[in-house]
């Protein structure tokens, strides 16, 4: 048993048609540890304590969010800007954090092709990620691929909501038993619910 | 009756013409007064008004301000001065005299009269002195300090002085008295209330009119003495009971008098109540044989670190001013200009020797006292005349048949006349001393006010959380309230409060609303923070005020009165159980959140618009371009607060709201096309 933080981070949780059903579901899962950032800090004061606490009892961090202009929603800079403190997730005697795992879940607006070169992204998703992957590693933590859904405005349309809930509950759960194969997912760019490297399965 | 109005007429006739041409003139108050004095003593004589009898009642007023001047004293204060108030004080009475003494006898006086007139001359005046030294703003500086020793030292002085004059009575002098030579206009010992000295055995003395029942009083001269007829130890401790009274009453007495006063919230019991004090020391301390000036000062020390320091302040000022004014109109009207024209060559010269001489004392004690720069010149210019007590005590002198009457009435000419002279010294002084130190005071300068730079009206349940507040940074703030019980509360704190009402002017200027950066403005009442808000805006530009508004229309009329920092006593806390409960309703807390920020912000524009429209002189219901804008930005406010549908949709919740699918395909087609 993996211990699973999961954060939640959407300020427009209301009109939120995927990561809302998304937040609902993880929620849901029992053993593991859901936050909402907006709900927890409404006006974005951020208990840095109670947040370095989570962190140290957690294996896997796991950030959910829609991706705004290529990066977090700006309560997650805040939480990182706060909660990774010198001395305590980096720098000297910061390795509070080595050994554990982070995780993005993230939800884009764009098609998969237009994260190509030729596309009109120009780069491919996992450049637009690299600030996250670098402060895990700077932290001694292993990033893995995130779990992301393409064009997400279309979800709805597409029928792709409920198939991407419920493989993010999948995904969830094998993290919390164990499940999840990491070294398989480290050699992919970013997992859907169609490629989720779970053991036992498929 | 009829007689009383008049006089009243006539002296605040004069000081109202008088004093504000004298001060637009940069002369000062005093010289005002003392003009105002000389213009009318014509009439005073032409009406046989006794002005000398009006003087000793008016002398209450130094009293008074000493009583005001020990408030603003803290007793470690006065403990750390004792070396310049024994020294500089000591030296300038015992050296002036001395030397008055000397040069009388070197013009043939007998040496008993040569040193009562020592004693009488060496002698300044309080009144004169720092009523200019305050008005000035001077009383803090070095040479404001060092006079105010000399001056604390010389009203000491004068109970041993009350004591040794008449010792020094001559018997020929005595014989004439006795068979009740005639009256002298300023020979009334006994309505000298500042010094009440004991002194007796005049009986056969008057002065002639205007006082008829003054021999009453005479006569009841000894049951109105509580140590006349006590063997000296007892005099003693009955002297030592009344100065312990005076301490006890003071610290123990007062704090609960005036908490069971205040309660009953009449201002003019409250100033009845202060008057009653300084009016009930005076008389002990006249009892016993002490200076009333001298006692009150000491009341005032025992009060300095009360709560009510500032309330007896703005109650007594008032008093002490009228009186003090109408003390200076008496010196005015009481010189002799009959007198005068008489002997004017002599009279001049006397009192241009006099206060060369004084001066001259005076300098060298600055510069054995270290006092330095434009503060040796203010120190020894602006002590260089004779005083109020010097009137006490030549008339005692000639009561007690030291020095004879012609002489008193020239020297009392004398004192007049260096007063009168004062306010000039005191102009040379700024005009042309003052400005020749300029640069050298600069860099000397940096003493901080020693008021705090924010004021708060008003210490309930919304004063009390700003105090908490800014005190809990670091500001240091002074407390004004009317509620004695609040005040002893947050005593128990620590934190520095005042007693009163915080709409007076006086009261406001007593907690250093001059000194001070912001007024913050939380007392009850629409009115009276209104009332507030516009004097101090008019009064006071430069003190910003946050001021509390009750309602919305408050808000407005704030705004009128010219506040621009209005803040509504429930308005935020409203808007808090509003976002409180959207979050018992179950919406999600950021939401809450942000539609709190937008009603706060679209709230904060709207009002300031509504203000602007307000008229004072307009009932709300019938201002029609209030009621119309007011209707626009009601339902406009709906509008947003209730988002998605509406036109302000995309304002309040722009940003975060998706795309639409329209709008990723018209990016993509862009980008790609």
């Amino acid at each position: 048993m993996a211990s699973l933080l999961v954060y939640y981070a959407h300020p427009g949780h209301q009109s939120s048609r995927v990561n809302r059903p998304m937040a609902e579901a993880a929620a849901a899962v029992e053993g593991i540890t859901f936050i909402d950032l907006y709900h927890a800090y409404p006006r974005h004061h951020i208990d840095v304590s109670l947040e370095q606490e989570r962190l140290l009892a957690a294996d896997v961090v796991l950030f959910q969010f829609p991706l705004f202009w290529y990066s977090t929603p700006s309560l997650v800079k805040e939480w990182i800007d706060l909660v990774l403190e010198h001395g305590f997730a980096y720098g000297s005697g910061g390795d509070r954090l080595a050994g554990k795992t982070m995780m993005l879940a993230l939800t884009a607006a764009g098609p998969e092709d237009a994260y190509t070169p030729d596309g009109y992204q120009n780069f491919p998703l996992r450049t637009f990620l690299t600030p996250l992957e670098q402060t895990a590693r700077l932290c001694q933590m292993r990033f893995t691929a995130p779990y992301v859904l393409h064009a997400s405005l279309k979800a709805p349309v597409d029928g792709e909501v409920a198939p991407h809930v419920a493989g993010y509950e999948r995904l969830l759960t094998a993290i919390r038993d164990d499940n999840y194969d990491f070294d398989a997912a480290d050699a992919l760019q970013s997992v859907t619910y169609a490629t989720l490297p779970i053991r036992g399965t498929k | 009756m009829g007689e009383l109005l008049f006089l009243a007429f006539v002296f605040l006739v004069a000081g109202v013409i008088a004093v504000p041409i004298a001060s637009r003139l940069g002369l000062g108050s005093v010289l005002g007064y003392l003009i105002a004095g000389i213009a009318i003593s014509p009439l005073l004589a032409a009406f046989n008004v006794d002005v000398v009898s009006i003087q000793h009642f008016a002398e209450f007023g130094v009293v008074m301000m000493l009583f005001l001047v020990g408030l603003e004293l803290e007793p470690k204060v006065l403990w750390e001065r004792r070396a310049k108030l024994l020294g500089l004080g000591g030296l300038q009475v015992g050296a002036t005299a001395a030397l008055v003494a000397g040069i009388g006898m070197a013009l043939g006086l007998s040496w008993s009269v040569a040193v009562a007139v020592g004693l009488v001359l060496c002698l300044s005046s309080t009144a004169i002195v720092l009523q200019t030294l305050s008005e000035k703003g001077l009383m803090k500086s070095d040479g404001g300090q060092s006079s105010f020793s000399v001056l604390l030292f010389q009203d000491i002085a004068v109970i041993p002085m009350l004591a040794l004059i008449p010792l020094l009575a001559l018997p020929e002098l005595a014989d004439t008295m006795a068979s009740g030579a005639p009256a002298d206009l300023h020979a009334d010992p006994h309505a000298a209330m500042p010094t009440g000295e004991s002194h007796g055995g005049d009986h056969g003395h008057d002065h002639g009119h205007g006082h008829g029942g003054g021999h009453d009083d005479h006569g009841g001269h000894g049951s109105m003495s509580l140590v006349d007829g006590l063997p000296a130890w007892a005099q003693a401790l009955v002297t030592l009971g009344a100065i312990a009274a005076v301490i006890l009453g003071g610290s123990l007495l007062t704090r609960p008098a005036f908490n069971f006063i205040a309660v009953a919230r009449l201002r003019e019991i409250l100033v009845a109540a202060a008057l009653l004090w300084v009016i009930s020391v005076a008389l002990l301390m006249t009892l016993v044989g002490l200076s009333p000036a001298l006692g009150t000062f000491l009341a005032g020390v025992v009060l300095a670190n009360s709560e009510y320091r500032h309330e007896l302040e703005s109650n007594i000022e008032p008093f002490k001013g009228l009186l003090l004014g109408l003390f200076f109109i008496t010196v005015g009207a009481s010189i002799d200009f009959a007198l005068l024209a008489e002997g004017w060559d002599q009279t001049l010269l006397l009192t241009f020797g006099l206060m060369v001489l004084k001066a001259a004392v005076l300098f060298v004690l600055a510069v054995i006292f270290k006092v330095g720069g434009a503060d040796r010149w203010l120190f020894t210019l602006g002590l260089a005349q004779a005083g109020e007590f010097g009137f006490v005590l030549l008339s005692l002198t000639v009561a007690s048949s030291v020095v004879p009457q012609p002489l008193a009435d020239q020297l009392l000419l004398v004192v007049a006349l260096s007063m009168l002279l004062t306010p000039g010294l005191f102009i040379l002084y700024d005009r042309v001393i003052a400005p020749m130190f300029t640069a050298e005071e600069v860099e000397e300068d940096g003493e901080a006010p020693h008021q705090g730079s924010i004021i708060i009206a008003g210490h309930g349940r919304f004063g009390g959380i700003i105090n908490r507040m800014l005190r809990g940074l670091g500001y240091e703030t002074v407390v004004v309230d009317y509620s004695s019980a609040q005040l002893n509360l947050i005593r128990t704190f620590g934190i520095r409060a005042y007693f009163g009402d915080a709409t007076r002017p006086d009261l406001l200027e007593a907690a250093g609303i001059e000194h001070a950066k912001v007024l913050v403005v939380a007392i009850d009442g629409k009115e009276q923070i209104t009332q507030l808000v516009h004097y101090v805006h008019k009064a006071y530009p430069h003190v910003h005020v946050v001021a509390r508004a009750v309602d919305r229309p408050h808000v407005y009329e704030l705004y009128a009165a010219g506040a621009r920092d209005i803040i509504r006593e429930t308005f935020d806390s409203g808007v808090r159980a509003a976002r409180s409960t959207l979050e018992a309703m179950g919406v999600h807390p950021f939401q809450a959140e942000r539609k709190a920020r937008q009603f706060v912000d679209y709230d904060r524009q709207t009002i300031a618009a509504l203000a602007s429209v307000y008229d004072p002189d307009i009932p709300l219901h019938e201002n029609k371009t209030y009621i119309e804008l007011a209707k626009e930005i009601g339902l406009a406010n709906d509008e947003m607060m209730r988002g998605k549908d509406t036109a302000f949709a995309a304002r309040s919740d722009r940003g975060w709201n998706p795309p639409t699918l329209a709008d990723v395909e018209a990016v993509t087609k862009n980008a790609e096309g």
